[in-house]
């Protein structure tokens, strides 16, 4: 009942895109056609990661803040790359471990010109990355005041997304599992109980692994993905990037269509009668 | 060391690492000394982010503390 309740109404299912023109997301205050969201990191190559990006889908790609290496004579910077057009960054706060740090890396990626957004994450273990809830919620709070829009990186925990929902943040981002782990959707349940519960754009951030988990994910009516070592790590990232593509919108589409019951007992696909004696 | 040298340069802490680098040059004048495209990067002395008009006037001094960086990969 609930699932039905916050379904988005479309009618532009025509069999051939997720929803018509109509399913869109919607974030702070712009308006992305693709749910799928790309980080940018551990590609084997600059062009590597630009075909994988491409063949993505994506508008929305994350960046993160480092030091420039002084004694480097070519330039490790993203921008001239990913800096035109083409993409909609967002600068992350990977790394940080307070909220002080977080609101630092935040107000550096704002200086370097692409705007007030944020993926906040602030991660409270070195060895699972998971976030640090009470530093999150302080950052996500600082940053709120200053007039950022922050996509919260968080667990799968209702009561902490909620608490970021009252605070002011544009989405909630849980985990489907461990930052670069590929183990998938490891709690479907409480991915959706979040759903149901937000009225803000919830975005299930890192843990997928490969096309199934990507479909799994959006079949349980979030508003996107945000993936990064699923498509740098792949054998072949850009034909990932494909495949990735076309499951986040296979399992939008999934979730439109709203599928049939389970059952443990078989029904017959054919009918019963007129089966010959 | 003679005295002109040691006039001529000061130390500061340069992205973490202490370093020697020519008395008396504005933030710009130091992003050009470093072979920096001013535009690609953002500049932090002593925590406070020096926006792009404010670098010809800021001076590095002896023991500032900076930070100059840029977008990398990252999830």
């Amino acid at each position: 009942m609930s699932t039905q309740r916050t379904k988005t109404k479309t009618d532009g299912g025509d069999g051939e895109r997720p929803a018509g023109d109509e399913d869109v997301l919607e974030l702070g205050g712009r308006t992305f056609r693709s749910r799928l969201i790309a980080g940018t990191g551990k590609y084997p190559d600059p062009e590597t990661r630009l075909a994988a990006l491409r063949a993505s889908g994506a508008e929305m790609v994350t960046v993160a803040v480092r030091r420039v290496d002084l004694d480097a004579s070519d330039d490790a910077s993203i921008l001239g790359q990913l800096g035109g057009d083409e993409f909609f960054l967002l600068p992350n706060t990977a790394g940080c471990t307070t909220a002080e740090e977080a609101v630092r890396y935040a107000r550096l990626g704002r200086e370097a010109g692409v705007g007030d957004w944020v993926k906040l994450e602030v991660v409270g273990d070195d060895e699972t990355l998971l976030p640090d809830v009470s530093e999150t919620l302080e950052a996500a709070e600082r940053l709120v005041d200053e007039g950022f829009e922050v996509l919260a990186y968080t667990n799968d925990d209702l009561v902490t997304a909620l608490r970021l929902q009252e605070i002011g943040v544009t989405a909630v981002m849980p985990l489907a599992s461990p930052i670069g782990s590929g183990l998938g959707l490891l709690n479907p349940v409480n991915v959706r109980i979040l759903k149901r519960r937000l009225d803000v754009p919830v975005i299930v951030d890192a843990g997928v692994g490969t096309a199934s988990d990507a479909c799994e994910t959006m079949e349980q009516g979030v508003d996107g993905i945000l993936m990064n070592t699923a498509l740098a790590e792949a054998d072949d990232p850009v034909r990932m990037a494909g495949a990735m593509r076309r499951a986040v919108e296979a399992g939008r589409m999934a979730y439109l269509a709203g599928r049939m019951p389970s059952r443990e007992y078989a029904v017959p696909s054919s009918p019963r009668e007129g089966t010959l004696d | 060391m003679s005295e002109a040298t040691a006039s001529d340069e000061i130390e500061v802490t340069l992205n973490g690492e202490a370093r020697g680098v020519p008395a008396g040059l504005s933030l710009t004048g130091l992003l050009e000394h470093l072979d920096q495209d001013p535009a690609a990067v953002v500049v932090e002395r002593n925590r406070e982010i020096v926006r792009g008009d404010d670098r010809d006037e800021t001076e590095v001094r002896a023991g500032d503390e900076i930070e100059i960086v840029h977008f990398v990969g990252g999830g």
